[in-house]
């Protein structure tokens, strides 16, 4: 069996995690400081993709990447790279996908966040990095890494946007559901069943981990409450 | 040299905050005293520079920490403004020596972790440097956000409703730690309570505050001896105000009572109301020949309720204008009274005390608190 698609997916969730972190927990905090006309908007643009049905979403990405519209021919023009149908094309659908999960949970959050922590550490003197980074994040950290787990997830299993944006080539931007779904088209479906229990282990990983994490932070909650 | 200076205003929605005062020495603790919602903890806010005011002055120690005329605002980190926090706001994700060190002055990592240790051993929280803030009780919490505080090498400290959270006991053991650790320390502070007994035992002076607007600055003898304004009365205890104006000189007519009585205190010319503590009344049995005796501020009154409560009984009786009275006794002092129907209660002049309805141009009716809860105001 060629392990590619696996890896190719693996790297491509890996990287697409990364990106959403950032993104999702700068977006979060901003939403989350935002007046209240301002949040309402940014949170409906922001929670769109979680909606629109994924091919919606790869057309979009379609109209502005490919390599003769606005971006995608600025991208060839400038870096002579070309931004669909290669293996990190899927990025750009799996970032926009997997968004939502990652700033809502982390927004969710930062609201449920005690201000009063923040104001103490800036009286302290302490700079707002440093509150953000060494109180606010680690007090949410729950609620971060929930979000990372599942955004990580959804870009691993993601379809959709990214069969249209990256296609189908074996060996290049092949991913597993991609690869399902192509075996299964051409009768192949012995190996299309190997590739099934794959993914079905992952997604049992995954949610083994999540409520791992769960348990031990209510385990921690409730050492702490032994005072 | 004046320490802290505030004169500041700010809009927030329906509310506006209008507060002005000045604390004068060094090591003055200083009350912001007033109901849930009068403005106490915006003030501290803004004066910790967590909130921005619309407008107005806030100068500490000769440094300009807002002026919005010279459009001054230094961001909390630089004005030197320790805060106690209702909960304590405490790091829940740092250890008790990590709280502490977070915020210590110095300009070494040793000398920043020396300065923790020291406020550590002061604030008695050996042994627990380790531990986390969920790990520690309601006193070593308290103690540990003072130990935060007093590292940061603040000017002033700010406290707001610090015993809130607590009851009984512990409140009153943490009372007495904390009264030690602000008299200890060589500046300033300001103390946010809605509590008059905690401001009395704790405090020197009292700023009132009323629906946003602060009243003058008074010691805080002077606040419950003869509070000035209604706000004032009220919220150092006294349970019974009646509408009033001048009848004379000395002389004060009681619209809500229906009755003139006379006052040795101070009167006013803006005289709005009148008040009278209720444990201040002497009380004498109708047709008792000592009432008739006792001459002039007799209030002859109708028994409506008496209330046993917990270390005395409480008299409500109707005056000939209506309104209601309450009146505190010792417990055996009303069953020598025999249980009478018809009551004359005596208010001595010098417990008659005129008071100005501070602007707002409202003027409440005769009211008659009924909070027997919070513990009444000192008998002094």
């Amino acid at each position: 069996m060629d392990w590619y698609p696996l890896l190719n997916s693996m790297r491509i969730a890996a990287i697409s995690t990364v990106v959403v972190y950032l993104l999702g927990i700068w977006l979060a905090d901003v939403v989350a400081r935002a007046p209240r006309v301002v949040k309402g908007i940014l949170d409906v643009v922001l929670t769109l993709p979680l909606v629109l049905p994924p091919t919606v979403v790869g057309y979009l990405l379609l109209v502005l990447l490919g390599p003769r519209r606005p971006i995608g021919a600025w991208a060839m023009g400038a870096f002579g790279v070309r931004l669909t149908m290669t293996w990190y094309s899927a990025i750009f659908a799996t970032v926009v996908v997997s968004f939502p999960l990652m700033y809502r949970t982390a927004r969710g959050a930062f609201e449920g966040f005690d201000q009063s922590l923040a104001d103490a550490g800036r009286t302290l003197g302490k700079s707002n990095t440093w509150v953000f980074w060494r109180v606010k994040m680690p007090a949410c950290r729950q609620g971060i890494i929930a979000g990372s787990v599942l955004a990580f997830a959804r870009a691993l299993g993601e379809y959709g946007a990214t069969s249209m944006v990256a296609g189908y080539t074996p060996g290049s931007t092949a991913t597993v559901s991609t690869t399902v779904y192509q075996l299964w088209r051409t009768g192949e479906d012995g190996l299309a069943f190997q590739w099934v229990l794959v993914n079905l282990a992952i997604s049992a990983v995954v949610l083994l981990a999540m409520n791992m994490l769960e348990a031990r932070s209510r385990s921690a909650r409730a050492r702490g409450a032994v005072a | 040299m004046t320490t802290l200076e505030v004169d500041i205003t700010k809009r927030l929605g329906s509310f506006s905050l209008d507060v002005s005062f000045a604390i004068e020495r060094p090591d003055e603790i200083m009350a912001l005293l007033g109901p849930s919602g009068c403005g106490k903890s915006m003030t501290l806010k803004c004066i910790a520079g967590i909130e921005r005011p619309d407008s107005g002055r806030i100068v500490l120690g000769g440094r300009t920490l807002f002026d919005s005329s010279a459009h001054v605002d230094l961001p909390p980190q630089q004005r030197r403004v320790g805060y106690l926090f209702q909960s304590y706001a405490l790091f829940p994700t740092m250890t008790v020596e990590q709280n502490v060190r977070a915020g210590a002055a110095g300009a070494t990592r040793e000398e920043r972790s020396a300065r923790a240790a020291r406020e550590i051993a002061a604030m008695r929280l050996e042994g627990l440097e380790h531990r986390k803030p969920a790990q520690l009780s309601g006193g070593q919490q308290q103690r540990c956000a003072m130990a935060r505080i007093l590292a940061s090498d603040p000017e002033l400290i700010l406290l707001d409703e610090p015993f809130s959270a607590l009851d009984g006991y512990l409140r009153w053991q943490l009372e007495l730690e904390l009264t030690d650790v602000l008299r200890g320390f060589p500046g300033g502070a300001v103390y946010v309570s809605h509590n008059r007994d905690e401001v009395y035992r704790m405090c020197d002076t009292v700023c009132v505050l009323d629906r946003g607007r602060s009243d003058a600055k008074v010691g805080v003898r002077e606040l419950f001896a003869s509070p000035a304004t209604l706000a004032a009365a009220l919220i150092s205890g006294c349970k019974n105000v009646s509408r009033a104006r001048v009848a004379g000189p000395g002389l004060l007519m009681c619209d809500d009572w229906g009755v003139t009585l006379e006052t040795s205190l101070p009167v006013s010319e803006g005289v709005t109301h009148v008040g009278i503590r209720a444990h201040y009344f002497q009380a004498h049995a109708a047709g008792d020949g000592a009432a008739s005796a006792a001459g002039g501020n007799a209030i002859p009154c109708t028994v409506e309720r008496v209330i046993d409560s917990t270390f005395s009984t409480i008299v409500m009786a109707r005056t000939p204008g209506g309104a209601s009275l309450r009146y505190e006794c010792e417990k055996d002092a009303w069953a020598a009274l025999g249980n009478p129907a018809q009551l004359v209660l005596v208010a001595p002049p010098q417990t008659v005390m005129p008071l100005v309805s501070a602007g707002n141009g409202e003027t409440p009716d005769a009211i008659t608190l009924d909070n027997t809860g919070k513990g009444g105001a000192p008998r002094a």
